[in-house]
């Protein structure tokens, strides 16, 4: 096995863009930082999306951005690696992976990211069992894919309802919490579609949306009144294929008190974020306390948002709850300061 | 549709089912309208399958109905249930095998309710003593009878007789299948393959060479629902759901229609006939209505047994169009004799009289 001898040395287990925006920040510093990450590439999950909100710049941007970023050799890269233990050393840590190599570390942070909420969880809604009921990321890869848009019938969809906050703020799938981006993501797909549909009708199907970011109200407004989104508050209770494949969705609109039946040619569910399975094993490797909604728990809600429940070990990014790419950024460059903040005085 | 998407959904929801020895309690709509079904039910398990089972005499209703008609308080029907599972417990058995949906429901939701709040049955014993001097176990397994049906679809089918099949078209038969809203909508995890995409009937239609038709109100309530049917003025309610269903399966042009629940099979079939009087509508081929079954007399029919003998004509829409398509033999003089062949009476109006 190599041993790699690391003075003040950092490992950061997660190769997306928190892990990769506070590696390069303490690297910076003059720390020896090294990342792995269990996929064959860095980036995390930006390398699927198309373009993002609010302004619909290009997701490759913030890859590029993300590249230079990855400067070695003050940054070593483990891709295709996985940490299997951490045990307490006397100055710090050391981790084994699954490839032979083992670090030392006089601090770990975890920017172990969030899975997508698995769909067919909400059975009612049919997703792997009705042809034209898809994903937010599936609709994100086609986009990607580039070309036009059509159902599984080759048709091309004349009326395209999209379902909000499906997997978060639902006792049901036991996410109680909100995951924040998607009601903007929602916004931001139903205008793509839009573009690529002049003559569809595109309806929103939501609780609330909540609009919380820079840029993203005004959003919503170019929404209805460019774009002609059409917004219905009520939350989906069901959807079921026609004969024709079509998908007969289900729902209360709650603005007008009445019950809803419609038609539509595609379903695109907003899919929430979930703690991952990556975040879930990086945190019982170090034992760490987890949140009830199984994120990573900091420290301190308040004062403490990267410390995480055991000393020299710092989170950072959507292992501690749902954000944005920007919130993601702001998150790893504060983890990054609080790390520093921690080996100087040590 | 992706059927791979339904088996995932099916592999994730098991449920426990009792091999044998079952304490078999009855349904009081089951055994007045549709009273051979219990009867067959019986016969298969024990004749065909081998099974030890338990038909009490001594049991009564579980008051489900009058449960959820806001009449019997909810003190008053765990005690009624814990005298059922006192009467399983002296006849010396653990498996409860349970002939309604309703109850099904009931059964399911006192015991969770003693799971979650140990105090309810606590009570309950007290008040069991106290009324009867009589004590109970709480059952091992609670089945609904359609799971057993479901356990042994498959040694049914090697005894199969008939197939379900269009003898003419050599076409798998066009099925809608509906489970009863109490059987997994309480409790996902208590029906075999869960609440949206149930496989407890779907299973036996398949086993036995059927088609599922899956049509957009599949899920929606037949109509009974309770309060719909029992306050007189709701019940345009009952009819427009049954209604809602039957515009939405007529379509796929279905041969039949198998429920587990036994409200579910007699509203199913009766608002057929209402509303072809009131509309002059059907809803099946040639002006027919479609036969509705329950999962017994379905088994019964697959294993050769006389549709007389099992009890079709009790029901209101003719069966005579699902036996044809299956090449099943009868004598339709003896349709409304009885076992001395005596005439029995029979509707006055049936949808589309053959």
């Amino acid at each position: 096995m190599i041993q790699l001898s690391m003075k003040k040395n950092i490992l950061t287990i997660g190769g997306g863009v928190a892990g990769i925006e506070a590696s390069n920040i303490l690297a910076g510093m003059g720390y020896s930082v090294s990342i792995v990450e269990k996929e064959v590439t860095l980036g995390g999950k930006v390398n699927q999306w198309h373009k993002l909100f609010p302004d619909l710049r290009d997701a490759s941007d913030i890859n590029d951005y993300l590249k230079k970023r990855v400067k070695q050799p003050e940054i070593m890269v483990f891709t295709n690696t996985e940490i299997t233990s951490v045990k307490k050393t006397d100055d710090g840590f050391y981790a084994k992976s699954n490839r032979a190599v083992g670090f030392e570390a006089h601090a770990i942070l975890l920017a172990t990211g969030f899975d997508v909420f698995k769909a067919e969880r909400k059975e009612e809604y049919g997703y792997t069992i009705y042809d034209n009921v898809i994903t937010s990321v599936d609709l994100e890869k086609q986009f990607k894919k580039g070309g036009a848009i059509h159902t599984t019938g080759g048709k091309t969809p004349k009326r395209v309802a999209f379902i909000h906050c499906v997997g978060s703020r639902d006792a049901k799938t036991g996410n109680h919490y909100c995951s924040k981006v998607c009601c903007v993501t929602g916004v931001k797909q139903a205008i793509e579609l839009s573009h690529l549909l002049p003559d569809a009708e595109i309806f929103c199907f939501y609780m609330d949306l909540r609009m919380y970011g820079l840029e993203f109200e005004e959003l919503y407004k170019s929404a209805q009144e460019k774009h002609n989104i059409q917004f219905i508050r009520g939350r989906l209770s069901e959807a079921s294929e026609n004969i024709d494949n079509t998908i007969l969705i289900k729902c209360e609109d709650t603005l007008s008190g009445r019950p809803l039946k419609m038609n539509v040619d595609l379903v695109v569910l907003l899919v929430g974020m979930e703690a991952g399975s990556g975040t879930h094993a990086a945190g019982e490797l170090c034992k760490l306390n987890f949140q009830e909604n199984n994120f990573l728990a900091c420290s301190d809600i308040h004062l403490g948002r990267n410390c995480s429940s055991r000393e020299g070990i710092f989170l950072a990014g959507s292992c501690i709850g749902p954000m944005s790419i920007p919130e993601t950024l702001d998150n790893a460059r504060s983890a990054a300061l609080e790390i520093h903040k921690f080996l100087s005085k040590n | 549709m992706k059927v791979q998407g339904k088996r995932k959904i099916w592999h994730d929801y098991q449920k426990e089912i009792a091999d044998d020895h079952y304490y078999y309690v009855r349904s009081c709509i089951r055994q007045n309208f549709f009273p051979a079904s219990e009867y067959y039910f019986l016969k298969i398990l024990k004749d065909v399958l081998g099974k030890d089972v338990f038909d009490d005499p001594k049991h009564t209703t579980c008051t489900g109905i009058g449960y959820h008609a806001d009449i019997i308080p909810f003190e008053t029907i765990q005690t009624v249930v814990a005298r059922h599972f006192a009467l399983m417990t002296e006849a010396g058995y653990k498996n409860f095998a349970v002939s309604c949906v309703t109850s099904f429901g009931i059964y399911s939701e006192i015991t969770e309710t003693w799971k979650e709040f140990p105090e309810e049955l606590e009570k309950t014993r007290i008040a069991l003593k106290k009324s009867t001097g009589r004590e109970f176990k709480v059952p091992a397994n609670i089945t609904h009878t359609s799971d057993l049906i479901y356990k042994f679809k498959g040694d049914i089918a090697e005894k199969q007789v008939h197939e379900l099949i269009n003898k003419k078209t050599g076409k798998p038969l066009q099925i809608i299948e509906h489970v009863g809203c109490h059987y997994a909508k309480i409790f996902p995890s208590k029906g075999v393959g869960g609440a949206e995409f149930p496989n407890v009937l779907t299973g036996m239609i398949e086993e036995w060479g059927g088609e599922v038709v899956d049509y957009p109100e599949r899920r929606h309530c037949c109509g009974f629902g309770f309060r719909q049917y029992l306050v007189q003025g709701n019940r345009g309610y009952s009819l427009a759901n049954s209604k809602k269903k039957f515009e939405s399966m007529k379509p796929y042009h279905p041969d039949a229609i198998i429920c587990n629940c036994p409200g579910c099979t007699m509203f199913l079939d009766k608002w057929q006939y209402v509303l072809s009087e009131t509309e002059g509508k059907t809803y099946g081929a040639y002006g027919s209505g479609i036969p509705v079954l329950t999962y017994e007399e379905l088994a019964g029919l697959v294993l050769g047994y006389n549709p007389w003998d099992l009890g079709l004509q009790m029901h209101q829409v003719d069966s005579e169009p699902l036996l044809d398509k299956m090449g099943i033999e009868y004598d339709p003089e003896k349709k409304y004799l009885g076992k001395k062949d005596q005439y029995i009476g029979q509707p006055c109006n049936i949808v589309a009289s053959l």
